[in-house]
């Protein structure tokens, strides 16, 4: 089956595997690999790529050196089937989302015990992600045929129960983010169509224990690898589980479709450290509607009502405007005159309207440059944008020019963009809040306080004017997912860009020792939500009247307005209330984060020497609170 | 398709399944005779195999891919018989 078409299609990927393999320097190869991991493969270019990191890959996993482009992912997968062959897959698809995975497999089907009893060798593999792929052949639920759907029930609550509990050892015990594969149905149905009145019938079974495992997961802030919701979607085709390849080896899922697998577990990888796609730019003719504006007119385009095609490019509009509602900004990067553009928006049948677009650029310069503008417009990398454009050459040169922005390879047919769009998996999410629904607005206001600053005559009266409020709570269970959501997808203003799954912040939050807080900022314009994090602690290495800013970061949206200064004012008030003398500050740079390297002493601490144990980059700051020190901002604070 | 084309594909597979270009085929050759060729590998030789061939190996017919010989020869059947 062909898979992974949203990649683009390599010339020729075998001769290019065969000649990267020559390249003597490991690092190198990984470099090789990273780039060809981009296009699209079957599993033996696949298992070949692997090869070709697989060194580089060891390297970095040992702490021997580091990749700046890779981010370290740990993933244990705990299965009831075999999943050695899929390996290979989900490290070259991390590759492609700029992960270095090391891949631990427990032995073949003991997952209980990894999680119920001391394993030392996965302790010592401390994952980030442990993945419990678990089948419907494991463990049957054990009923007769005409069991009554209250024997189902307590049943499969009996299993949820079970499963809870492994989810709760691998938090407890490895502080790890779970995801749970769901089952996919084994066996054919025994009934047709009426199998699923009928309570303990296979398939009405499974189904009815995915919902149960799908709430469970919900509860209990455990991510699911929905392989039973893409299997009836048709994602894998036919081919997910063939029966053959479950005979001759126990294999779930068949080596054809490890790739697809494979990147389908990479996303949500990437997700869990803030690593998904955050901006859909599109390009508009014959991307939004048929035709082109500027020759046809704002009456001539194809959209609409009325025509297939005009409802198809509708269609499209549709789903770039509901992934606006969940938090996804859009953006447009066209060839056009400005004021043209703008005013097809103002066709009656548009789904998207002018206001849905945070960065708008329209004007005849290359389209690598614009989207350049588009990142810089909205604080965000290059590598948050996904470009959507009908014409392949345009595809083309973008891909070459920004290799860091995801290019989609598209259907001939606009009616299957969306899908595309879709399956490619670029805004996989681990976390949705309310935050997420107003993003798209919030982004659409700061455009307007840019407008305003620059009326403003002077930044004093420009702050002052923002009537702005800060309410800064410690990270209760109200926070955590946006908090944690805050902590791993911040780069730039992030003073030590520690990534921490929702168990840790927990555990960090729960501490009676330590300070979190969960900072918010409204202004006239609206609330920005949550928009800034920070944790701070006590640590061995430091006197114990002293409190370590473990972890202190903020959404670009709101720099430059002084939040930094009032957040300190709260820490200093709450780490005195604690019993603290002093605060320490740790800057940990990275290739992001150079705006905040003067963070502390910009804000008044002086720097101390670094503690024994500290990597050399590393800088410490301190800051005495027996004495006063005066506040210098204009935010009504509450705490 | 005649056996030495067969022979000469199934030598491509080879070489991506294992990443060994160096790889020459004969038909007595077998698991033991190459470095890596383990029950998993195995199993990416049949599917690896399928694919290129455009075929379908039968169940049955796996336990019969015990050497080179026996893997061309199966598979030259299936070519004839479609």
């Amino acid at each position: 089956m062909d898979q992974l078409l949203w990649l683009a299609q390599h010339p020729d990927l075998g001769a290019a595997l065969s000649e990267a393999k020559r390249e003597s320097d490991a690092i190198a190869r990984l470099g090789m690999a990273t780039r060809l991991a981009g296009y699209r493969r079957d599993f033996t270019h696949t298992t070949r790529l692997d090869r070709l990191a697989s060194e580089g890959l060891g390297a970095i996993a040992r702490g021997d050196c580091t990749a700046p482009e890779l981010q370290p992912m740990r993933i244990a997968l705990l299965s009831s089937h075999t999943v050695d062959h899929l390996v290979p897959s989900i490290r070259v698809a991390g590759l492609q989302r700029r992960l270095a995975c090391s891949v631990y497999v427990a032995p073949y089907g003991m997952y209980r015990q990894a999680l119920l009893m001391e394993d030392a060798e996965l302790a010592r593999f401390a994952p980030q992600l442990i993945v419990l792929a678990l089948d419907a052949r494991d463990a049957p639920l054990q009923l007769p045929l005409e069991a009554s759907q209250a024997e189902v029930d307590a049943a499969i609550s009996e299993r949820i129960d079970e499963l809870r509990l492994l989810w709760r050892r691998a938090r407890e015990r490895y502080a790890a983010q779970v995801v749970q594969q769901t089952i996919v149905p084994a066996d054919p149905p025994l009934f047709g169509s009426f199998e699923a009145l009928v309570p303990a019938a296979p398939f009405a079974l499974i189904e009815r224990l995915n919902a149960a495992i799908r709430e469970a997961a919900r509860d209990d802030g455990v991510l699911l690898l929905d392989l039973a919701w893409e299997a009836a979607r048709g994602s894998y085709g036919d081919g997910l589980a063939e029966p053959v390849r479950w005979h001759q080896a126990k294999q779930l899922v068949s080596p054809n479709l490890a790739p697809l697998y494979g990147d389908q577990l990479a996303r949500i990888a990437a997700a869990s450290v803030g690593m998904s796609r955050k901006c859909l730019v599109l390009d508009l003719d014959n991307t939004l509607w048929g035709g082109v504006v500027g020759d046809d007119g704002v009456d001539g385009i194809k959209l609409g009502q009325g025509s297939p095609c005009g409802e198809a490019f509708l269609a499209f509009q549709r789903y770039a405007a509901l992934l606006a509602r969940r938090g996804i900004i859009l953006a447009v990067c066209s060839k056009n005159d400005l004021s043209v553009a703008e005013a097809a928006f103002k066709h009656p049948e548009m789904a998207l309207k002018r206001s849905d677009i945070a960065a708008f650029v329209a004007n005849w310069e290359d389209k690598a440059g614009n989207l350049r503008r588009i990142a810089s417009m909205l604080d965000i990398g290059l590598d948050s944008l996904v470009f959507v454009d009908d014409n392949p050459a345009e595809r083309d040169i973008v891909r070459r020019e920004l290799p860091e922005v995801a290019v989609p390879e598209l259907p001939d047919d606009v009616a299957d963009y969306p899908a595309r769009v879709a399956a490619a998996g670029y805004f996989e999410a681990v976390s949705f809040t309310p935050d997420d629904a107003t993003r798209g607005r919030n982004y659409a206001l700061n455009a307007e306080r840019k407008a305003a600053m620059s009326h403003a005559t002077d930044m004093e009266g420009y702050l002052r004017g923002l009537e702005m409020v800060l309410t800064a709570t410690p990270i209760g269970s109200a926070e955590l997912a946006r908090s944690t959501q805050l902590i791993n997808k911040t780069n730039q203003f992030n003073l030590t860009t520690r990534r921490y799954s929702e168990a840790e912040v927990e555990r960090i939050a729960s501490d009676p020792r330590s300070v979190t807080l969960a900072i918010r900022l409204t202004d006239k314009f609206g609330d920005n939500g949550l928009i800034s994090v920070l944790m701070a602690r006590p640590d061995e290495a430091f006197p114990e009247d002293e409190l370590l800013i473990d972890s202190w970061l903020m959404s670009c949206r709101v720099l430059g307005r002084q939040v930094e200064e009032a957040v300190l004012d709260v820490l200093a008030s709450t780490a005195i209330q604690a019993g603290y003398k002093a605060l320490i500050g740790e800057y940990r740079p990275t290739e992001r984060n150079g705006m905040v390297a003067e963070h502390f002493a910009r804000l008044g601490f002086t720097q101390r020497p670094a503690p024994a144990d500290a990597s050399s980059e590393t800088t410490f700051w301190r800051l005495d609170l027996t004495h006063d020190t005066p506040s210098r901002h204009f935010i009504e604070v509450k705490a | 398709m005649t056996e030495a084309d067969v022979l000469k594909e199934l030598t491509a597979v080879f070489h991506d399944v294992f990443d060994d270009d160096s790889i020459v085929l004969s038909p007595e050759m077998t698991a033991n005779d190459i470095d890596g060729w383990d029950s998993q590998t195995h199993v990416m030789l049949t599917v690896a195999a399928e694919q290129r061939f455009g075929i379908k190996f039968r169940t049955a017919e796996l336990e019969s891919l015990r050497n080179v010989g026996h893997f061309a020869e199966v598979i030259s059947k299936k070519l004839e018989a479609r």
